[in-house]
């Protein structure tokens, strides 16, 4: 068995496909092709069918609406007339997104950093695998983790911002009670997305052509400049399309959202009040008493996200995509 | 721990440059020398401004240190040496920021879940238990959970493996494009997203609820794991065993069943496994298309079912202390479950490893 | 190739030990919670139960605030008839019409009545006959808080409205203070708790208040949570949670999440000569007052919120289980003849005032007792 013996620090680059003109076409082959080629196929016609029944059901619960889609502060397909709006879904999914990214990407940041250029070598690889164990962890446990663990401990943290940040209006607590607030919920998404943007920044910066931080040891610089100087530049498209996967993750969480959040459908811009809502809270929290249109309002409501993360997916991986072909050219 | 990384002679970034030949240095313990203070420090401040949160009191600590390290280093060794230490302690912070939850969450599980976790509780349903009383058990949740991981992976690995095969050993042209962006794509669909699907080709075709349709929609969330995992193992292979099977004359089909699979067979099962282990923790889709039982059921093709992590939910949301133990007692399950399927997997990568000499 | 063979063995033999521990796993589980577990007079009280002719699996699904009540009749019928397994999905009475209507479930449980359009959607069911509404657990909806040091909170409509709409927002507002003088009332904000989706407790809240408070609470008696302020949670057990987690907290919710965990609750003045406790008794005694609305077989009842009778608790509402009058499901219908005849008998009606229910009136009981004879 000498079937394993690859070239050292050869990337995972795709094998040149093999000789295809080969032999004449036997029945073994064929069968094989088309079992393969249409699972293949299958996939592309799952996707398409789920874009496809999304809508169709989106569909008769939108034209059934009395409100307005889009810019309707309310949630009630059972009522009379049915009205129900994603204004306030959208805010919250997209606050609570962009709270766990800011806090998330330099930390994960700083930790790829951590394993890739600063922590002893023996240590790295276990720490890597500490890192990837986070992300295993179901999100129903971050759930209720958050709502019975982490909400009383933010509790302090949210009167201190109150009374030190209140200014800024969007730290200002106008009620009391615990933090079940999109601050919250954007704290407990940054813990879940960490490993993500974690992981494919690491691998990012094991790619660092090492001629080039050798070549600033050289000059004489610190280990930061090193850093500073060729690692976060050859890193830079490699940490944005491992944020955005972050954030695809963080706009279609589930479970965790709908266990911290106590939610309203009241729009308000005071991130420590409790209330707002996201998406996918909202199908989880409203599903149960949903009569058939409301399942549909619900599906509807699914299709933005189910498009919203559709987008940032597919930039993510284009940019990744770019960024292979560069690297590639490169090590 | 900490003072070993901060000297040069460790660190993974060869040849190490000696500015201590230049100027001064702060002495090898400073590091653990300003975090000793500055937790001090914060530990004061917190008790003399009364705060509730623990979280302010490592806020500050770790603010603390940064500060005092800068000031100190920046006096003695210059402002490249003490923005370096910045960035060190930095990336520590960061790295310390992302333990505490993790270590947070597993003791917190741990210790609340022994409370009611023994043989009863694994081998009894919740039939008849009322949620606020203590008592019941989770084996109709572990059925659920096992029966709609198994279907799901008996649909999606196939495919998976098909898809992926297909991508490497045949993929050309625009089909394999497509079918390649459409796999990174598909692996960001939200899990209740692909409930939703489901639920709407239930509603169309007036289904009932059951373990099957559950097992669909994790499948759904299943297949471009493992066809990304499949892939990159495939492309580990080299190509001389692929040629050297095809000059001996073996078709194709044969090449990649005997030869290509058996070969990449570690990395494969392992993407698989860390795939289950993914699927195993959703609730969302289980939610919308499973129903919940109090109940064993062992048929997952009709009526209602339980899964673990649905279980969770529903203990947490009945909400007495008698629930929440039951529901801590079934996230100790299911993290032990999950755990431990990672670490066989990742096991297997390493012991199946192309040994590539890093 | 060899060493390949080696691990081909070895893959198949962790599959087949992962198989059999399958096996062995499904073959010791177990249902029967019934030992060990249960308390010793509600075990007892199981012994009338009949089961004849039921077997089987019996699935039924509605309304959160009959769920403790259903929970405890689950549990003592389970322990008469073993052949029998139920399965009350609690979430809401919204979606257990719908499954009803559906005929996914043999039963299901409701806050209100059902509706006319709901009547006609049943019929597709009920191919003989219609939807019918069997009062079956009547509850004082409680209101919880949580506030250290006071024991005896005593709150009237306008009070309690105006808490809930954010008009009063501190715990030492006169308008509390005159109703609690001696009370060592904080001065420390309110923070009120609603239910966060369509429930028909609210819907009940509501009605009570729009009835007795009409000056201060102008929304209409809807599922969905009318006023603004306040937090929304999931659930009656999700409301009861968070007032005993938060200090200065109050929520509504049915007397048996109150009873269960121990959450002090308020006490009301109606105008009776003493403020009311919201008790299983004295909610009986408001139910005693409730005519009968709907027609035939159907038992719909309308209640009387502004009761000023003595000891009589108004904030009441009455879950039903709703069945077809005639075409059940004939898979079904013998299980839900037996359980419910069981939840209706005089065995069933008791246990609910040891846990925060009320029973049904005897007069109004006995009617829902001929009519469960008589299904078909």
């Amino acid at each position: 068995m000498t079937t394993t013996v690859i070239p050292p620090d050869s990337p995972p680059s795709p094998p040149p496909p093999p000789p295809a003109k080969a032999t004449p076409t036997r029945p073994g082959d064929k069968i094989f092709r088309g079992l393969s080629r249409g699972s293949g196929i299958l996939l592309l016609v799952v996707m398409a069918s789920i874009a496809a029944f999304l809508t169709f059901r989106a569909a008769i619960a939108i034209s059934g609406n009395e409100g307005n889609f889009f810019t309707t502060f309310d949630w009630d397909p059972a009522g009379n007339p049915p009205v129900f709006g994603i204004a306030v879904l959208l805010y919250g999914t997209v606050v609570s997104s962009v709270i766990a990214m800011v806090i998330a990407v330099p930390v994960a940041v700083g930790i790829a950093l951590f394993i890739s250029h600063y922590a002893p070598r023996r240590l790295a690889s276990p720490l890597a695998y500490v890192v990837d164990l986070l992300a295993a962890v179901p999100s129903i446990i971050y759930g209720i983790w958050g709502a019975l663990f982490l909400v009383p401990y933010l509790g302090g943290l949210n009167s201190w911002l109150d009374s030190y940040l209140g200014w800024t209006l969007i730290f200002d607590k106008t009620e009391i009670g615990p933090a079940r607030n999109l601050f919250t919920v954007g704290i407990l998404l940054a813990i879940m997305i960490l490993p993500i943007v974690t992981s494919v920044s690491r691998e990012v910066f094991l790619q660092v052509p090492k001629m080039n931080e050798e070549a600033a040891l050289a000059l004489g610089a610190t280990r930061w400049e090193v850093i500073r100087l060729s690692v976060l530049p050859f890193g830079r498209s490699g940490v944005i399309s491992a944020s955005m996967l972050g954030l695809g993750r963080a706009l279609g969480e589930t479970m965790a959202v709908a266990t911290v959040l106590s939610p309203s459908f009241l729009f308000s811009g005071h991130l420590l009040d409790a209330g707002g809502g996201t998406f996918a809270q909202n199908i989880a929290a409203k599903f149960d008493e949903a009569n058939e249109f409301g399942r549909d309002a619900l599906i509807a409501s699914g299709l933005v996200l189910f498009v919203l993360t559709l987008l940032v997916n597919g930039a993510a991986r284009l940019i990744i995509a770019r960024r292979k072909e560069y690297s590639g050219a490169n090590a | 721990m900490s003072q070993a990384t901060m000297t040069k002679d460790t660190a993974p970034t060869p040849a190490p440059v000696a500015p201590s030949l230049a100027g001064k240095r702060l002495p090898r313990w400073s590091p653990i020398g300003f975090g000793a203070l500055s937790l001090a420090l914060a530990v004061g401040v917190g008790l003399a401004a009364d705060w509730q949160s623990k979280v302010q009191w490592g806020l500050i600590a770790a603010i603390l240190f940064v500060v005092l390290t800068f000031i100190a280093s920046s006096a003695v060794e210059g402002t490249r040496q003490a923005k370096d230490r910045v960035a060190t302690s930095f990336v520590w912070v960061c790295f310390l920021l992302a333990i505490i939850p993790l270590a947070s969450l597993l003791w917190v599980t741990v210790s609340r879940g022994l409370k009611v976790l023994d043989g009863y509780f694994l081998t009894h349903s919740m039939a008849g238990v009322p949620g606020f009383e203590v008592g019941g058990g989770v084996y109709h949740a572990l059925i659920g959970t096992l029966e709609q991981v198994g279907l799901a992976t008996l649909i999606a690995a196939p495919v998976g493996l098909l898809t992926a095969v297909y991508l490497v050993e045949y993929g050309k042209g625009t089909l394999a494009k497509a079918v390649t962006f459409f796999v990174d794509v598909m692996t960001g669909i939200p899990s209740i997203v692909a409930g939703l699907f489901l639920l709407s080709i239930m509603l169309m075709f007036n289904l009932q609820p059951s373990g099957f349709m559950g097992a669909l929609a994790l499948a759904i969330l299943m297949v471009p794991v493992v066809v990304r995992s499949t892939e990159e193992m495939l492309k580990l292979v080299p190509n001389e065993l692929r040629e050297a099977s095809l000059a001996l004359g073996v078709p194709k089909w044969r090449t990649i069943l005997k030869v290509v699979l058996p070969t990449a067979v570690g990395g494969i099962t392992t993407g698989v496994m860390l795939a289950i282990a993914r699927i195993a923790g959703e609730t969302a889709p289980i939610m919308l298309l499973v129903f919940g039982s109090q109940l064993i059921n062992t048929n997952p093709f009709d009526g209602a079912q339980s899964s673990l992590p649905f279980y969770i939910w529903e203990q947490y949301r009945v909400g007495s202390e008698a629930s929440y133990d039951r529901a801590w007692a079934a996230a100790l399950v299911l993290i032990a479950f999950v755990m431990i399927l990672n670490l066989v997997a990742r096991g297997i990568a390493r012991w199946k490893a192309p040994k590539t000499g890093r | 190739m060899k060493l390949q063979r080696k691990n081909r063995l070895r893959a198949s033999a962790v599959g087949a030990l992962a198989v059999s521990g399958a096996l062995l796993l499904t073959a010791c589980g177990s249902d029967n919670n019934s030992g060990g577990t249960g308390t010793g007079n509600s075990a007892a009280a199981a012994k009338n139960v009949k089961c004849e002719g039921a077997k089987g699996k019996l699935l039924a699904a509605g309304s959160s605030a009959q769920k403790n009540a259903m929970d405890l009749w689950v549990k003592n019928y389970m322990a008469a008839c073993s052949g029998v397994e139920i399965n009350y999905k609690s979430s809401s009475s919204g979606e257990g019409i719908t499954s009803f209507t559906q005929g996914t479930v043999g039963f299901a449980g409701s806050d209100s009545a059902l509706k006319p359009n709901e009547v006609e959607e049943s019929k597709k069911v009920c191919k003989t006959g219609q939807g019918i509404n069997l009062p079956m657990v009547g509850g004082p909806i409680a209101i919880g808080y949580n506030l250290p040091g006071v024991d005896n909170l005593v709150l009237d409509a306008p009070a309690i409205a105006k808490i809930f709409n954010n008009q009063i927002k501190k715990w030492n507002d006169p308008a509390i203070v005159k109703l609690n003088p001696g009370a060592k009332l904080p001065d420390s904000a309110i923070q009120s708790v609603h239910r966060s989706g369509d429930s028909g407790t609210t819907q009940n809240f509501g009605k009570y208040l729009g009835k007795a408070a009409a000056a201060d609470w102008k929304y209409e008696a809807e599922k969905k949570w009318p006023a603004p302020g306040g937090q929304g949670a999931t659930g009656s057990s999700g409301v009861a949670a968070q007032v005993k987690q938060v200090e200065g907290s109050i929520g509504y919710f049915e007397l048996s999440y109150a009873t269960s965990q121990s959450i002090p609750t308020v006490k009301i003045n109606t105008g009776a000569a003493a403020p009311v406790a919201a008790t299983s008794e004295n909610a009986s005694k408001a139910i005693a007052a409730a005519k009968i609305k709907g027609t035939g077989k159907d038992l719909a009842l309308s209640l009387d919120y502004a009761t000023k009778a003595e000891g009589a608790y108004p904030m009441v509402l009455v879950t039903y289980e709703i069945v077809c009058d005639s075409g059940n499901n004939p898979d079904s219908l013998a299980n839900v003849k037996s359980f419910l005849g069981y939840a209706a008998s005089d065995d069933g009606q008791k246990i609910l005032s040891q846990h925060g229910y009320a029973p049904i009136p005897t007069e109004i009981n006995s009617k829902v007792r001929e009519i469960i004879a008589g299904l078909k």
